[in-house]
């Protein structure tokens, strides 16, 4: 191999690709709340709304499950200004991959609320709980307590997988910042490890913090590994 | 009959434990050719782990296990292989392959470890499994039978191995009484050819007629040995006094 | 709008356009597969390496369990322009097919490894010990045990991740291979409306993968009992 590293030259990008991850953290995190939002309004239809409202659900799901992000990205970037409907990148972006999540994070939702056991709410109920406190002291920590490890899981999901799309459209997140920054003086391998290294201790900050707070929040043992 | 008394096994003064937990806190017991050792003792007494650690499966912390004299050593995988090669355990919770037939679960160590030839392994199978009352049931699956019935797959198993020392784990636990008598024969007419045996059990009439020793733990130690009659009927120590009572009484 | 694709819809579902992306949907599939199932291969070494203690073998399971959770950590687009950039560094004149079939297979090696663990760590401890102590050697439990007993825990989670991964293929346009995303780019670039180019496209995606995941459902109900 006649390739001879540098990595010298290719640090000094460091600080560009160190804003890269900004936006990349920043993405990753407006997605998970945006789909998480849009998850739990499709979940809470799908398991308790009617025919009609749990078949749209159920499409939802399956269309946007079964195809890949990048092409409904796409799609809204170069398709919706046929009908006249122009958005710049990042919102194509946050929208595309907000819509993607969501249907994931719809069937881990409705996992959760699928798990809350009939006898628990009776149980509530007899201890005099009213609806309201019912579904606060009871549903919701049942329910945060089921499906957190895989929320947890699915927020690294889309930090790393999700958020790397952006580039693709030109969002300058780190995959983006690493592509323009390598070309300026031709270290490709270099500034790409030094993102890749980036993303790896990014994901792993982020899981040790998701597994410490649902140890602390819900008594959860999620694996950090 | 039980003439040779020279030392087959040997435990002296081993230690185990699980984790930082130490259940097994100085185990002394020999096993002559031809001998039936009965290991009783309360539940969580570590009667179960001395059979682990003499198959190597909880390495002992202290003390050491001696086969025909010979001190084995567990760290070595050839002088395992030679230990496991002559001694077969039956597990108390039977631990039959759950992907595997009867047939199979019986046959696969003779004809893919001890590599005999294979007429002859079914032949012995057959034979076996017939001995235990369980020739209708070559091709079912563990979760096919009763726990009884799997017990007595994991003892043909066990015996088609052709061991010279055989552990045995509460074999009858979970037998209904009927069983429990033909397994009993079964461990009888071993006991008759010469078979060593070390055997757990609580039986108590059983262990007094096939057992020519009765160890007593508790709490990982040994209480007290001796012959049956020594331990049933005339216990030296208060602990055994009170073990012995408590199983009599039931 | 509806008199432009009226427009262009006979043009757009020409015979070559469609047999552009047929083959490009046999591209798609075929890097997939080939990746996947070599990923599949090195997986399973991966996770029985794990599995063997001693001294000897440290150096090894140290470097398996790096290389699993570091590039489960690394978006696969990071990865794809990784390999990109090495292989044209030792090796040029490799085609970007096989720069592409090397990135899915590292990628799923690391992702399918962790499921072979998972698997292996779920046949009960009791059913490998029965075997040691009827002397049956590492390979012969792995071969008869483990393997046997956990491939039903095994082939479900590692199916729907390969089945995933189509759609994840589709990032590998951004090197130029002409993949099904690639070809709809294109098309797009010749004046085709956004809309009709990727609705084509991403029905087609949809095409491949939905019989594959309800397959692979159905599969899993099958093994479960
Ligand atoms: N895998 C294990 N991990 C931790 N502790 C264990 C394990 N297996 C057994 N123990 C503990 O070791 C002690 C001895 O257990 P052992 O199974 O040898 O008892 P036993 O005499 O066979 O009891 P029983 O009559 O109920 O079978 C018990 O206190 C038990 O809780
Ligand atoms: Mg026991």
């Amino acid at each position: 191999m006649n390739y001879t590293f540098q990595w010298g030259v290719a640090l000094q990008h460091l600080p560009g690709l160190l804003e890269g991850a900004k936006l990349t953290f920043i993405i990753g995190f407006l997605t998970f709340w945006g789909a998480s939002l849009l998850g739990l309004v499709m979940a809470a239809l799908k398991t308790y709304g009617g025919r009609i409202a749990r078949r749209i659900v159920g499409a939802y799901v399956i269309f946007f499950t079964n195809t890949p992000a990048l092409v409904q990205i796409w799609f809204l970037y170069f398709g919706l200004p046929d009908v006249g409907i122009v958005w710049d990148k990042f919102t194509c972006m946050l929208i595309g991959l907000t819509l993607n999540s969501g249907a994931y994070l719809t069937e881990i939702i409705r996992a959760g609320f699928i798990s809350v056991r009939r006898n628990e709410i009776e149980a509530a109920e007899t201890l005099g709980f009213s609806r309201i406190q019912q579904v606060w002291y009871v549903i919701v920590p049942h329910i945060a307590k089921t499906i957190y490890p895989a929320l947890a899981n699915f927020f690294i999901v889309i930090l790393v997988m999700g958020t790397s799309i952006g580039s693709v459209i030109g969002v300058q997140e780190l995959t983006s910042q690493a592509k323009d920054l390598a070309t300026v003086d031709y270290r490709y391998l270099e500034v790409f490890t030094i993102a890749a290294a980036i993303y790896v201790v990014l994901t792993f900050v982020a899981s040790i913090t998701l597994a410490l707070v649902g140890r602390w929040a819900f008594r959860v043992k999620a694996k950090i590994f | 009959m039980r003439g040779d008394l020279s030392h087959h096994l040997e435990i002296k003064g081993a230690c185990a434990s699980y984790g930082r937990i130490q259940v097994l806190k100085g185990v002394d017991l020999t096993l002559g050719k031809g001998e039936v050792v009965a290991l009783i003792g309360p539940s969580g007494s570590g009667k179960s782990t001395v059979l682990r650690m003499v198959m190597g499966l909880t390495l002992s912390t202290a003390g050491e296990i001696r086969l025909d004299g010979e001190a084995v050593n567990y760290r070595n995988p050839a002088s395992l292989r030679r230990l496991r090669d002559r001694i077969a355990v039956v597990f108390q919770q039977y631990n039959l392959f759950q992907n595997m037939d009867v047939m199979r679960n019986v046959t696969i160590a003779p004809l893919k470890i001890k590599r005999r030839p294979r007429d002859q392994v079914v032949a012995d199978a057959k034979r076996v499994l017939a001995k235990v009352g369980l020739a209708d049931k070559l091709a079912a699956y563990p979760d096919e039978l009763s726990g009884g019935q799997q017990q007595r797959v994991a003892i043909a198993r066990a015996l088609c191995l052709n061991p010279e020392i055989l552990l045995l784990d509460e074999v009858t636990s979970a037998l209904d009484p009927e069983l429990v008598n033909e397994v009993l024969d079964t461990i009888r007419g071993l006991a008759a050819e010469g078979m060593t045996m070390l055997i757990v059990s609580h039986e108590m009439a059983f262990v007094r007629e096939v057992a020519t020793r009765v160890i007593l733990m508790d709490d990982g130690q040994m209480v007290e040995a001796g012959t049956p009659q020594d331990i049933f009927d005339k216990p030296q120590t208060q602990r055994a006094r009170d073990f012995v009572g408590k199983i009599l009484r039931h | 709008m509806l008199e432009r694709l009226a427009d262009e819809i006979p043009r757009f579902f020409s015979w070559s356009n469609m047999l552009l992306l047929g083959e490009a949907m046999a591209i798609t599939l075929a890097m997939t597969l080939v990746g996947c199932v070599l990923g599949f291969l090195f997986a399973f070494i991966i996770a029985f390496t794990r599995q063997v203690p001693g001294i000897l073998t440290l150096p090894f399971r140290t470097a398996a369990i790096l290389f699993v959770e570091v590039f489960r950590r690394i978006p696969f687009l990071v990865v794809l322009f990784l390999v990109l950039f090495f292989i044209q560094a030792v090796a040029q004149g490799t085609s970007l097919f096989t720069v592409a079939v090397v990135s899915i297979c590292i990628y799923s090696t690391a992702y399918i490894a962790d499921i072979i663990r998972g698997g292996f760590e779920s046949v009960a401890r009791q059913q490998i010990e029965a075997a040691q102590a009827m002397n049956f050697s590492r390979w012969q439990i792995l071969k008869s045990i483990i393997v046997p007993q956990s491939w039903p825990v095994v082939l479900p989670p590692a199916v729907a991740f390969m089945v995933g991964f189509i759609k994840d293929t589709s990032l590998v346009s951004q090197i130029g291979v002409f993949e099904l995303t690639f070809r709809g780019r294109e098309l797009n670039n010749m004046g085709f409306s956004g809309i009709l180019v990727f609705g084509t496209i991403a029905f087609l995606y949809f095409a491949i993968s939905y019989p594959l995941a309800r397959w692979g459902q159905w599969l899993e109900k099958r093994l479960a009992r």
